[in-house]
């Protein structure tokens, strides 16, 4: 039997985070919380394979209890057993702390009901670190293939997986031993539509809470901001580059326009990199 | 009170992948060598040592080694094995960590390519330090309480909407990754003395847990969009994916690359390897042409530090008008039409 293991976020939808023109503040509201989508994509794939070969899938998810909606939500995709790893202690954390929280809850779950795969998403769309998935890993010891865009072939008889990566000069068929970690890319599943049973399960679906009193112990010295090496020092809005020159050419024409770039981009010493005649 | 000399190392992580050598790793050396010299007054102060060293992994690459000393090292330790001929994360990360606990390196800067994303997260927590991804700016400034001047990494957050710096007060090494592009490569100096170091890889086969089967060489795959002089890049303005028929047409006239907004990638008019922004590129070519972009943070982030920006959009009040060097308001159906032919007119005229 497959056990796959999903560790997902819940992220505000970034497209959505605008700044006050007047404030020059963060506006927050009505900003929508969703479950960070190479997250999904990852979830998608683990129930495909759960599909496949027989199995249950279960997801992690560290946060407040707000979180409860994306474990929901992972139900409704296919997820079997949805922990929320939530307590105040853990608030703080930089993605060291958190990638020891999510290793030690990991490790427990594998004790319970020994993982084949572990999931994560290739980064979260709030901070882009990319670094929690590979961090967990080597907390567990554990090989990891990241930038996954498909898997092969899943042999639980001989322990091993067969994943496709996507790098920037080519794709990678890496083979590796269970049980592993993949950091997924959104081509790794399509999101499929959730059956009805699923469904109904997810809007009665409660989370096992896990805390810092149990059922895990986690070292004090390694979690929330006491974990965290980093610290945020400063916080500024970037720098307004100067603003350049506007032409309409409805009102000029397209060619007096032009001929004003044109013009400007001699100026600026490009006008050769433009026609591409430097080389 | 006196108290041993200390060598102060600022590292760089020499990035290859089958002998050829990624840009960014010069570049991190120029950035290496700016901070080196902000601490150089200290150090000389209490009698330290500060040196720039590169760290390369791989097999038969040697030249690289002796390249990156005219790009500013001091010294490179070159790790040489077949087990690091094909980069894996356990063989790499594990050789990378006992070099690191043996020389213990004061700053350590890895390149936020795939390559360097996927290494850099598991050496921080191999060596249980702090590590700040996609730095736009680094610099070695005093901290209050911190007895000795601290790296000061600064990031964008929320999408670019504000920056933020951070610091890692007392865990060493104090780690960061930059996109390729965000700073300037520095000149390369034959000239340039320095040392190359061999250290000994204990990892074998065994332990790198993971076998590369084959590589599958895709079109897509060859877009490199980061290093090209002139991008021509296309938005939602564009009104569906064969708006970029057009684009490619202007791009190909002006000699560069067609590059493209998130929202145009999202909607699958084109394929992510073409991305400009904070989740995508960072670019900084000569020429930038952005065509239909309105100009969202994310993608200004990305794209700002382009020598020349040229701006085209019906909206006069588009924020990408805020960063562009020319903005045209107008149809880019009318206007880019127009600016193929005048380039290919300029063109002949030179010819």
């Amino acid at each position: 039997m497959f056990h796959a293991l999903v560790a997902i976020k819940q992220v505000p939808d970034t497209t959505n985070i605008r700044i006050d023109p007047v404030t020059g503040n963060l506006v927050r509201e009505g900003v929508p919380a969703i479950m960070n989508p190479y997250d999904a994509h990852a979830l998608a794939a683990a129930v495909e394979w759960k599909r496949k070969l027989g199995g249950r899938v279960t997801v992690v998810s560290m946060g407040p209890n707000s979180f409860v909606t994306t474990i929901r939500e992972a139900i409704e995709m296919g997820a079997d057993r949805g922990i929320l790893v939530s307590d105040r202690k853990f608030a703080g954390a930089d993605t060291l702390a958190t990638s020891y929280v999510l290793a030690e809850v990991i490790r427990a779950v594998h004790e319970q009901d020994p993982l084949d795969l572990i999931f994560f998403g290739k980064q979260a769309i709030d901070g882009d670190t990319a670094q929690v998935g590979p961090g967990v890993a080597v907390r567990l010891d554990m090989p990891i293939v990241t930038y996954a865009v498909n898997i092969r072939a899943v042999d639980l008889d001989d322990a091993t997986v067969v994943v496709e990566r996507k790098t920037e000069r080519w794709t990678e068929v890496v083979e590796t031993p269970l049980p592993a970690l993949l950091t997924c890319e959104k081509d790794i599943a399509e999101i499929p539509y959730a059956p009805l049973p699923d469904l109904i399960r997810s809007l009665r679906y409660e989370p096992e809470v896990w805390t810092m009193d149990g059922p895990n112990t986690f070292s004090t010295e390694e979690i929330g901001v006491r974990g965290s090496p980093t610290i945020v020092y400063q916080m500024g809005t970037p720098p307004l580059p100067e603003p350049g020159e506007k032409v309409n050419s409805r009102e000029i024409g397209v060619e007096a326009a032009l001929d004003f770039t044109f013009k400007k981009a001699q100026e600026a010493g490009v006008l050769e990199t433009m026609i591409g005649g430097a080389r | 009170m006196t108290r041993p000399q200390q060598t102060r190392r600022f590292w760089v992580f020499l990035e290859q992948e089958g002998g050829k050598v990624h840009p960014v790793s010069w570049e991190l050396l120029g950035v290496a060598r700016t901070l080196a010299s902000q601490v150089a007054e200290e150090a000389a102060a209490a009698g330290d040592e500060v040196v720039v060293e590169g760290v390369l992994l791989g097999h038969q690459v040697r030249s690289i080694a002796e390249a990156a000393i005219g790009y500013g090292a001091d010294r490179v330790y070159l790790l040489d094995d077949p087990v690091l001929e094909h980069y894996r994360n356990c063989p790499y990360y594990m050789t990378i960590e006992t070099i690191a606990e043996k020389y213990k390196p004061e700053v350590f800067l890895i390149g936020a390519t795939t390559l360097g994303r996927d290494l850099a997260g598991a050496i921080a927590t191999s060596l249980g330090t702090g590590l700040t991804a996609d730095c736009t700016k680094l610099e070695m400034g005093e901290v209050k309480g911190a007895p000795q001047k601290l790296l000061l990494a600064t990031r964008p957050a929320f999408g670019g909407n504000i920056m933020a710096t951070i610091v890692c007060r007392r865990h060493r090494p104090q780690m960061s990754s930059v996109r390729p592009r965000v700073f300037p490569a520095p000149a390369y100096n034959a000239e340039s003395r320095g040392e190359i170091v061999e250290e000994a890889v204990e990892v074998t086969e065994e332990g790198a847990r993971a076998c590369i089967l084959e590589f599958i060489h895709g079109k897509e795959d060859t877009v490199d969009i980061e290093y090209s002089d002139v991008i021509v890049s296309g938005g939602r303005g564009l009104g569906g994916p064969d708006g970029f028929a057009l684009i490619k047409e202007l791009a190909d006239a002006m000699g560069g690359v067609v590059g493209a907004s998130r929202p145009c990638v999202d909607a699958g008019w084109i394929a992510y390897a073409h991305q400009v922004g904070q989740s995508g590129k960072t670019v900084r070519p000569k020429v930038y042409v952005a065509a239909g972009i309105s100009g969202a943070l994310q993608h200004k982030v990305g794209m700002q530090n382009s020598d020349f920006i040229i701006a085209i959009n019906n909206d006069p009040n588009a924020p990408i008008f805020e960063v562009a060097d020319v903005g045209i308001v107008g149809d880019l159906y009318e206007v880019i039409p127009a600016m193929i032919k005048e380039i290919k007119a300029r063109k002949e005229a030179q010819a």
